[in-house]
Formats: C-alpha cells, structure tokens, sequence
C-alpha cells in the first residue's frame, strides 16, 4: 500500500475541497480529490452568489479568467405581501461596466477583494479543479467513498467498495450531509433547525432582456433578496440572481417549520414565480435546470468538531454558513475553510505530526480567519431571524404603510395616522424587542 | 395560482439512474405525519399520495439535497445515502 499512499485524500470537489487541494499541491504535497460526480461541480448548486474576497487572496484576480457569470454592482431587498412589493435598490455607480482589474486599485473602484459575482457551480469549480490540477493534484470522479479507512481510532484513508487508498490525513469536504462526519461521530445528526432547503430554477433569458428588464451592462448585475411570501411568510425568502443570460431564480425555507407551511416548497416557488413583481420579470424564459441544496444555517451552534487524528472537516460539512438576512455566505467560508485546513496539513507534515494536535492549527487558523469571526460576531442571528414576524408581519406591514402613503382617495389623512393603523397590527412593543434584538445580533 | 408540476421541472434535468438499487429506501407503512413533511418539503416532490391516500416514494428524480434525511432520517426511511459514484443527478450549471 505504502507505493499508493497520498500525503492527503481530499473527499468532495466542491468549493472547500478545491481549494484545499490547490493550496496543498502548490506546496508540492501529493493530494487526491475524491468526487462522486462526474467531474467536480456535478452535484453542487448555489442560490448564486460568491463574496470574492477569500478566493482573491489565493487567486488573486481569479475573475479575470474564472467562469463568473456575473459581477453584483446591483442589491435589491424586496418585501413581499401576496401581491404588493416593497423594494429597495441600491447600485453601486462608482466605477465602469466590465472592469475587472486585479487587486483593484484604481481611483473610484472597490478592490477586488471587496467583490462579489453570481456564479454556476457546473461551470465554476471544474475550473477550480482545474487549476489545483495545474499545480500538480488529482481527480478521481464518480467514485463515491463510502467509508472512512481507520486505524487505531485514526483516520489513514478511504474506502470505495472494495478499493481503498491511504494518505497522512483526509480532508472531508463532503457536504453539508457529511456521513463521513457522522460517521466520525464528529457531525451529530443535522436536526431541522439547522437547516434550510433551497429549490431554484435557472431560467434563461436573451441579452436583451437580461438588459432590460434587468439593467445588466457588460458583465454586471444584481442580487436580489425578498422576504415575506416567498416562504409563506415562515423564516425564509427568495431569491433572483443574474446570470449571463439567465436568472437564478429560488426560494430557501427553514425547515423546521415544515409543519406550520400552508404549502409545500416546491408549491412556494410556483407561487413565487407567479407574484406580480417577479412573473414579468421571467416571462417568455424557458427553464433550463431546476436543482435543490440544503442549507446549513444554524451558525456557530452547528459547527462540529472539525480536528482529529489524520482528519479535518470543512466547508458545509463543517456548518460553514452564515445567513445574517441580506447577504446570505456559504462558498467564501468553504473556501476559507479549505485553505486553512491545507495549511494546517503542510504544517504538520513538516513536523512528520497528524494527530488531532498536529493538525490543531486548522483550528488556530479558522479563529483568526473570517470563518470563526463572523460565525462568532453572528452568533446570536439565526435566534433572531427565526422569528415569524420577520417574515410575515413586517413584510405585509411595509407594503401596508406604503400602500397607503401612495394612495390618495379624497381628503387625506395624518402621516402618523396613516403608519399607526400597520405599526400597531405588528405590536409596538414587538416593534422595539425586534428592532432592539436586531441591533444587538448583527 | 396554478399548482406546481414538479415532474415537468425535472425532465430538464440530466439524471443517471440506478435501476434497482435505490439510494433512498421508504419504510413499509410510514407514519402519515412524518410523510406528510416529506410530501411539503421535497423540493423534487418525490413523496406523493394517490387518490386513494395512498403512499409513495421513487428515488429517481431526487436532487439528493438530504431534506428527507435530515426531517425523517429516524422515523421513516429506512436507508438514505448517496448514489452510487457517477449515478443520480448531473447538475449542468448549478
């Protein structure tokens, strides 16, 4: 076996193991990357949207040359009652249509960094792969690891059927149901409450109406976020990112309260499609995907043990998610993670050390990097958020206030008359313990 | 508003299916009400009652996101994994 032995078996193409495996084989480590799929990216989908800035750091000026669909220059937040819509809209004006620059330094611009781009997870991480594949790492595709090769209670390899490989350390970047995890006994069962499903459809679109209905010029775009009737007013909402010359168009819905949904997800997404603010929108595309993702949501709360001896869990498969409302993150702490965790392998090769306390620096690294920081700063938000208010009340509040601010039908009345009426309807006491909850948990 | 057709979204998308070897096994006589999450929450609506109350699962056409697992993981299904490598979806944008 020893002539087979890899410095690292990465399980799973996604985004953290990826990265992982081009971080390790820069380093001139011998990595292997296992996927289950046909070729990396296969089994992946996103909402849409990647934060650039922990794939800068590594690939600096990645968009230049990485299948990006789109940059966001554009943020939308709607708040939808069944049939009105209140939205803000916020453009970032300060700089050119289609201009990437690495590092981004010119006059006016935010640096590459502070970007982010729609993307197609199909499209996006082959190329990742690809570039770990350059320096040197290797993909195994559609080879599913159905267990995890032990020895004296340490991690030394994988097992697919029959076949088995062995390394110094396996990185599971496995997913967000990582039975390997679980069958570490490091990911307890992921219980409802920390999680959420997401259903999107990829609806095609012409350049035309992408730029019409849209605004999109050159290579930029939007994100676009609603709350309220999307996710039948439960914690939740939708979403519409654009693409090249599509949207990707979804809802994403906690499942815990699966219960309590007058409807079934699938049924919200119709309906979705259907609200008067989004159908124009989408009229006359033709589908051309429809795919579907658990989402890890709980936060830190959810995030497992992650060190032990020969094995690093990242990416979903370590809880690494944060959804704060208005910008949802799961593929830049993926990334974040898989660097890390290809740091902490270098490092402990070179001390020839890959018990859970050689590779311990994976955890030093991740508390000192935005992974652990924003869990940590957000921690209090997945409480907050899962509140029905949010999602209902508020929603149908705003769309009250406004439809009365900009109704005129004989003599009018008072402002604060006018808001009182939908401000009491919610509470004002809930009003303020909201408001005040918001303000400590972000 | 018109009822969704989850069927007709899925015919668009590039599936290898396992004949006879399913990678999500129902128990024989689910409770109802745990079925009855699965029916609301797969986002493939692959957990269907017929006119007769009747209840029934395929595993092809599941987008293997875990929804099931993770609300019914104990109660009702009696196998959840993964596909067999290169078998179930292909996601061709994602």
């Amino acid at each position: 076996m020893s002539d087979d032995k890899f410095d690292v078996i990465v399980v799973g193409a996604g985004l953290a193991g990826c990265t992982a495996a081009y971080v390790l084989a820069r380093e001139g480590l011998e990595v292997v990357v296992i996927e289950r799929g046909n070729g990396a990216g296969s089994k992946n989908m996103t909402g849409g949207r990647l934060y650039a800035h922990t794939l800068e750091r590594i690939l600096p000026g990645f968009a230049e040359e990485a299948p990006i669909e789109r940059r966001v220059t554009r943020e939308k937040i709607s708040f939808l009652s069944d049939r009105d819509a209140v939205t803000m809209d916020y453009q970032a004006g300060d700089y050119q249509a289609g201009d990437y620059q690495a590092g981004g330094q010119a006059a006016g611009r935010r640096p590459a960094t502070a970007e982010s781009y729609t993307v197609l997870r199909a499209r996006f991480d082959p190329w990742l792969m690809g570039k770990a594949e350059e320096k040197g790492a290797s993909l195994i595709d559609g080879i599913r690891v159905s267990e995890l090769l032990t020895r004296d209670g340490r991690v030394v390899g994988v097992k697919a059927g029959d076949d088995e490989l062995e390394a110094d350390c396996v990185i599971l970047a496995d997913g967000v149901n990582s039975l390997l995890g679980e069958s570490l006994g490091f990911v307890k069962k992921v219980t409802p409450h920390h999680c959420a499903v997401g259903a999107k459809e990829l609806i095609e679109l012409t350049p035309q109406q992408m730029r019409d209905r849209f605004g999109c010029e050159g290579r930029d775009g939007l994100a676009w976020l609603f709350a309220g009737m999307p996710s039948d007013g439960l914690m939740g909402g939708g979403f519409l990112y654009t693409n090249e010359t599509s949207v990707s168009l979804g809802v994403v819905f906690g499942l815990h309260n699966i219960e309590a949904a007058g409807k079934s997800v699938p049924q919200m997404l119709e309906d979705f499609k259907a609200h008067p603010a989004v159908r124009p929108l989408i009229e006359g595309g033709q589908l051309i995907e429809y795919s579907a993702h658990v989402v890890p949501e709980g936060g830190l709360a959810m995030v497992p043990k992650i060190v032990g001896d020969g094995v690093l869990l990242t990416g979903d498969a370590a809880g690494f998610c944060l959804n704060v409302g208005y910008t949802v993150r799961g593929m830049d702490l993926a990334i974040a993670s898989g660097e890390a965790a290809a740091k902490a392998v270098i490092a402990a090769k070179a001390r020839g050390d890959f018990s859970a306390a050689g590779l311990n620096q994976y955890q030093t690294l991740l508390n000192d990097s935005v992974v652990m920081k924003d869990l940590t700063l957000y921690r209090k938000l997945p409480g907050f958020l899962d509140n029905p208010r949010m999602f209902g009340a508020y929603p149908d509040m705003a769309a009250g206030v406004m439809a009365d601010l900009f109704t005129v039908d004989g003599p009018s009345k008072p402002l604060l008359k006018k808001a009182g009426g939908h401000l009491r309807k919610v509470g004002l006491l809930n009003l303020v313990k909201d408001g005040l909850k918001g303000v400590t948990s972000l | 508003m018109t009822r969704v057709n989850v069927d007709a979204k899925l015919v668009v998308d590039k599936f290898f299916v396992d004949e006879g070897n399913p990678h999500i096994v129902l128990k024989k006589s689910p409770d109802p009400r745990e079925f009855a999450k699965l029916e609301k929450a797969c986002p493939a609506g692959l957990y269907k009652r017929d006119a007769n109350g009747a209840m029934h699962f395929d595993s092809a056409g599941c987008l293997e996101c875990g929804t099931c697992r993770i609300l019914c993981g104990h109660t009702i299904l009696e196998k959840w994994d993964y596909p067999t490598g290169s078998m179930g979806v292909m996601y061709r944008y994602g």
